[in-house]
């Protein structure tokens, strides 16, 4: 464990700038609006008053850095300012809506591993043979359907012509969580193709070249059964190939997530973000923006230090 | 689909027929050899030649204009005025998918362009200079690479103004860093070669390495990742449309078409279905295309 830890040490300390470059990205957005952002950030029929008071509680009126340490500052307290549409806080909003995203992001997760990782084993071991043929097939048709679309079929066939789910809508976990992963199924099984397809191929391309590893071929020589090769070598090896795919997906699955967010009538943050760049609202989209960012980039933390416990190698090595 | 079918199979005829006498060139790229041997990528060249050609063509090949509408004649079932039926507003379906290839196919394009623009120039100099340069770099590089990219090019979006061509930078900047981080690899592998060594040795300034020796070499790979990022692009614009963030009413794009039919799903549930597999097709051939050009330029691939 002593390895373990200095890595997460190592790589807390690499994640820092990192961090801190990804928050400058969220606040410079700002200086992408065209004009004066005071003016366009107050909307069309703002007063002179309206924009001076957004310029004062954006500090456009101070230097660069300054004002970007005063937003980071307030970030890092959960301050992530008001909305211009509701005066709602920023933080409140994101907090009330996160769950639903989290919801569906690991559900479809969760389905995109159950379905993936024995399509990939299976295609592994067969390879070559027309079920090896057929999974490849699917997986090339998961990456590149159109998750909304696929959502959209989905509420048509499962909601309009069957009446098995409901069409749009969610309940929060906190409330009924047998009704919140009911209203979830629909539009997480609609995000998980993406997960399915890229673990389908990973997998299967990762088990090819550990069963094709020299000491593979010796335990096959030694008489291991083949089932017992799989099991105990082949999948084991492939546990970190898992993970890392995995952690990656999670990051994509925010992206897909805004879109059929849209679809299902979901209130999580990608209906929310999508919703506030078209009104305008522009510290709903930062503060989501920066919410997204911090979590993707303390998933891939953990993503590594699980890494690094499955095998040792990996902590030795950073 | 069935013209798609017999197509590849005419022209790789014609190819077989031009390339048979010479001799054979294990070196030598012929294309109609390429053709006739890869039939996936056969298939998504004329599937993707049909479609720019279509696009181009629109506004002769298309039966209507594309905001032309109908109020008669409303979410009407495919019939033979209409082979795609109409839209909520009377509009033709098959004349709006015909326009709209147009907009998918400027959008991925613009898209993927301005990702290589940023992209291969950041990653050849990073990764050619090296030290806290690239070191500076490669962490900004994987702080834009943390943001899904959608919820990246939403707030961007959202930041230069609705529409298809700030929405495209947007995805496009957003890419980006992809292209960057290959291209750095291989600038590092191609830098370290052993007759990079030696031009070096002969006084090779730094401009004839970055033109003559890393770019050629560096660049397989990018080609590989730019038509596999068509297909990322498009479906990213046909989701931001569908969001009403892309292309704007009454233009015609695909996720704009699915957006209009979802609101009538109950009333006339066919009219998800065509631009739906335009955009599956299209994200499919680009795809198809990819992995065969990775196959040709490396042929080990091949066997995992």
């Amino acid at each position: 464990m002593h390895g373990v830890g200095r890595m997460v040490m190592r790589r807390g300390a690499q994640l820092i700038p990192v961090m801190i470059i990804a928050t400058f990205v969220v606040f410079a957005l700002v200086f992408l609006m065209p004009g004066d952002p005071a003016a366009t950030l107050a909307g069309d029929f703002a007063t002179e008053e309206r924009i001076m008071e957004i310029r004062a509680l954006y500090g456009f009126d101070q230097p660069f850095i300054v004002q970007y340490g005063r937003w980071l500052w307030n970030a890092l307290h959960f301050d992530l300012g008001q909305s211009l549409f509701s005066n709602e806080e920023v933080s409140t909003l994101i907090l009330m809506r996160l769950p639903h995203t989290l919801l569906l992001v690991f559900y479809a997760l969760i389905l995109g591993a159950i379905t993936g990782i024995p399509l990939g084993i299976l295609a592994a071991t067969r390879q070559g043979t027309r079920l090896d043929k057929a999974i490849t097939s699917l997986a090339s048709l998961g990456v590149a359907v159109p998750n909304f679309w696929l959502g959209i079929i989905l509420v048509s066939a499962f909601a309009l012509d069957w009446r098995i789910f409901p069409a749009t809508g969610a309940v929060s976990i906190f409330e009924d969580p047998i009704q919140a992963i009911y209203y979830a199924t629909l539009p997480a099984v609609a995000l998980s193709t993406n997960v399915t397809a890229v673990l389908t191929r990973q997998v299967r391309s990762a088990l090819l070249e550990v069963l094709s590893a020299q000491y593979i071929r010796t335990l096959r020589a030694k008489g291991l059964r083949p089932q017992a090769v799989l099991w105990r070598h082949g999948l084991r090896n492939i546990a970190a190939t898992i993970l890392t795919v995995a952690g990656l997906q999670f990051n994509l699955l925010f992206s897909s997530a805004v879109i059929v967010e849209s679809v299902y009538a979901v209130p999580g943050v990608g209906s929310l973000i999508s919703y506030s760049a078209l009104n305008k609202d522009f510290p709903v989209v930062q503060g989501v923006a920066l919410v997204l960012v911090v979590l993707v980039i303390a998933v891939n933390l953990l993503v590594d230090v699980f890494n690094s416990i499955l095998d040792p190698r990996v902590a030795a090595s950073t | 689909m069935t013209d798609l079918d017999a197509n590849p199979k005419s022209m790789a005829g014609s190819g077989a027929g031009a390339s048979a006498p010479s001799a054979p060139k294990p070196e030598g790229f012929s294309f109609w050899r390429w053709m006739r041997r890869d039939t996936r990528a056969a298939l998504a060249l004329t599937y993707l030649a049909i479609l720019v050609v279509a696009a181009i063509l629109a506004p002769l090949l298309a039966p209507y204009s594309p905001t032309e509408q109908n109020v008669m004649n409303m979410l009407a079932e495919p019939s033979a005025e209409h082979w795609l039926g109409t839209d909520d507003l009377g509009r033709d379906t098959l004349s709006r998918l015909m326009y709209g290839a147009g907009n998918a196919l400027y959008a991925a394009s613009l898209a993927v362009g301005v990702a290589v623009l940023i992209g291969v120039p950041v990653g050849v100099f990073i990764g050619f200079v090296g030290g806290w340069i690239d070191e500076a770099m490669s962490r900004v590089i994987d702080a834009v690479l943390a943001f899904p990219p959608i919820v990246l090019a939403v707030a961007i979006t959202g930041a230069l103004g609705i529409g298809l061509t700030n929405a495209m930078l947007a995805v496009g900047f957003a890419f980006a860093p992809y292209l960057a981080r290959t291209m750095r690899a291989q600038t590092l592998v191609v830098k370290g070669a052993l007759y990079v060594d030696a031009a070096v040795g002969f006084g090779a300034s730094r401009f004839h390495l970055i033109r003559k020796h890393i770019l050629p070499n560096a660049i397989q790979p990018v080609i590989v990742e730019v038509t596999l990022l068509l297909a990322v692009a498009l479906l990213a614009e046909a989701g931001l449309s569908f969001l009403s963030l892309g292309v704007q009413a009454p233009e015609a794009s695909w996720g704009g078409m699915l957006a209009r039919a979802y609101s009538y799903i109950e009333i006339a549930p066919a009219q998800m279905y065509a631009p739906g597999f335009a955009i599956l097709f299209t994200a499919l051939a680009f795809n198809a295309l990819g992995e065969s050009i990775r196959v040709l330029l490396d042929p080990t691939v091949k066997k995992i």
